[in-house]
């Protein structure tokens, strides 16, 4: 069952949240992850393994420089659902 | 003429409580902080000693979630402690450049290294987390305090197995001494109560396995001693050159005279049972206090309650202060903490510190039967200490470390 983009931003926020503490309420789709929330290259990454775990997908290394907004996140991991 | 070196604050989370306070006034009431471990892990792996001295109150508890998902357990204590000390000592002027950090652990990250591996069998390297290497490294609960209070004079790490506590303090010493740093925050943390650790040192039956008394298992001296006990958390102490603190109207606990290091060069775990080298630290660090033995009046004995080892320490001590040594109240606090390995000697100075500073030495537990082998002044009850005493705590380690340091009254 894939889900949708809000639960995808629902299910980052808290990943976010555990990982950085900022607050969920601030992780929206237009956030820069480095302009706006600050977050280092080593948070980044922790991130990244933390989200494939939770929504059971893969992100390539490559395509991690994409992924400059929470928005480009959310849609990489809703269409990477499949 | 060197500089002297006080002592403006102290921290300490171990398992008798989550600061140095409470932690001190458990110790003075006899309370033990060795339990039953509760975790699933033991049954599961049917280890053979089954109980500890836990960290009374849970780091996670204190910290942030952010702090606790970042640092390994050992550097998550050595954070709530040196915090603690660096809050106690006041102190808001510095210069970072002449603050540095003298911080030990014995085994490092264990924790943070063993969960990753398990996550590496179980899932694969991709899922092993990018925090891994700075969370496992043994300068990591260094590193943490340093980057917290903003030291920049350097941030220090001394490794030497259960003497690394101590080692640490007398590191400091030195700094001190040298007139470039004005502060050190000092001290040593441990958190290995991980079932690997604890199956390698009951492989070597280093462990006592009193399982069914958990709270008797920690008896140094007692004829019926089988081994030391696990203990996990942190003390820290705050340093400072004596001109320092009194230039900004410091509260003073007590002046850390001495320090000094040696090696047995004779055993990786067997202490030298002439305690020569051992002997030589003692002494070490009474010449850095410009003392003589029969000035000592209160020691902090290293006693770990292993049959071997206090044997040995008790040879070197008599090596050292002959028939005078029956005169001096002895204090082996590890009956009450459990021995916290890197943090041992780190807690055992917040105890030396505060026997001086409240005259009173703490009691030691379980000692029902003394070994008719040693023949020592010790501390069964709270005994009153005299208002200027030169005090000694002691540690050592696997590897042959042999490190002490030594503690003056100090009346403002």
């Amino acid at each position: 069952m894939a889900l949708s983009h809000d639960e995808v931003l629902a299910g980052l926020a808290e990943i976010v949240n555990e990982e950085t503490g900022i607050d969920t309420d601030s992780v929206k789709m237009e956030k820069s992850f480095t302009n706006d929330l600050d977050i280092d290259s080593i948070s980044m990454m922790t991130i990244v393994v933390n989200a494939e775990e939770k929504f059971s997908v893969k992100i390539p290394d490559e395509e991690v420089k994409n992924l400059l907004t929470v928005g480009d996140a959310v849609n990489f991991i809703t269409s990477a659902q499949g | 003429m060197n500089k002297k070196v006080v002592v403006t604050g102290i921290g300490a989370t171990t398992p008798l409580g989550g600061d140095a306070s409470s932690t001190w006034q458990a110790l003075l009431a006899g309370e033990s902080g060795i339990s039953t471990l509760e975790y699933e892990w033991i049954a599961r792996h049917e280890l053979p000693v089954t109980f500890a001295g836990q960290a009374k109150v849970k780091a996670a508890e204190v910290l942030t979630l952010q702090e606790t998902k970042r640092l390994d357990p050992s550097s998550q204590f050595a954070l709530i402690a040196a915090r603690e000390a660096w809050a106690d000592a006041g102190i808001t002027d510095f210069v970072p450049e002449r603050l540095s950090v003298e911080f030990a652990t014995g085994i490092g990250g264990v924790w943070t290294l063993l969960d990753a591996y398990d996550t590496l069998l179980e899932k694969g390297p991709r899922r092993v987390l990018p925090m891994t290497v700075p969370m496992l490294m043994p300068n990591g609960p260094a590193a943490a305090i340093g980057m917290d209070i903003s030291a920049r004079g350097g941030v220090r790490t001394s490794v030497s197995a259960c003497a690394s506590g101590t080692e640490a303090i007398a590191n400091a010493i030195t700094r001190l001494h040298s007139g470039e740093i004005d502060i050190v925050v000092a001290g040593g943390c441990e958190a290995a109560m991980h079932p690997l650790p604890m199956a390698a040192f009951a492989s070597m039956h280093a462990l006592s396995r009193r399982n069914d008394e958990p709270t008797k298992a920690s008896r140094p001296y007692d004829i019926n001693r089988d081994g030391f006990v696990m203990g996990e958390g942190a003390g820290a102490l705050v340093l400072e050159t004596e001109e320092h603190a009194l230039a900004r109207g410091a509260k003073i606990y007590a002046e850390l005279a001495g320090g000094y290091v040696t090696s047995d060069a004779h055993h990786i775990t067997a202490p030298d049972p002439e305690g020569t080298a051992a002997a030589r630290a003692v002494i070490g660090a009474l010449r850095m206090a410009g003392a003589l033995p029969t000035d000592v009046g209160h020691i902090n004995a290293h006693a770990t309650s292993t049959p071997v080892g206090d044997i040995a320490e008790y040879t070197a001590l008599k090596r050292v202060f002959g028939d005078h040594l029956k005169e001096i109240p002895l204090s082996a606090t590890k009956s009450s903490t459990g021995h916290l390995l890197g943090g041992a000697g780190a807690i055992e100075a917040v105890f030396t510190v505060l026997a001086l500073h409240h005259r009173t030495a703490p009691p030691t537990l379980n000692l029902d039967n003394p070994d008719p082998a040693i023949d020592l002044d010790v501390v069964v009850a709270p005994r009153t200490l005299g208002e200027n005493v030169l005090a000694i705590s002691n540690s050592f380690g696997f590897g042959g470390h042999n490190a002490v340091i030594a503690f003056r009254s100090y009346n403002q």
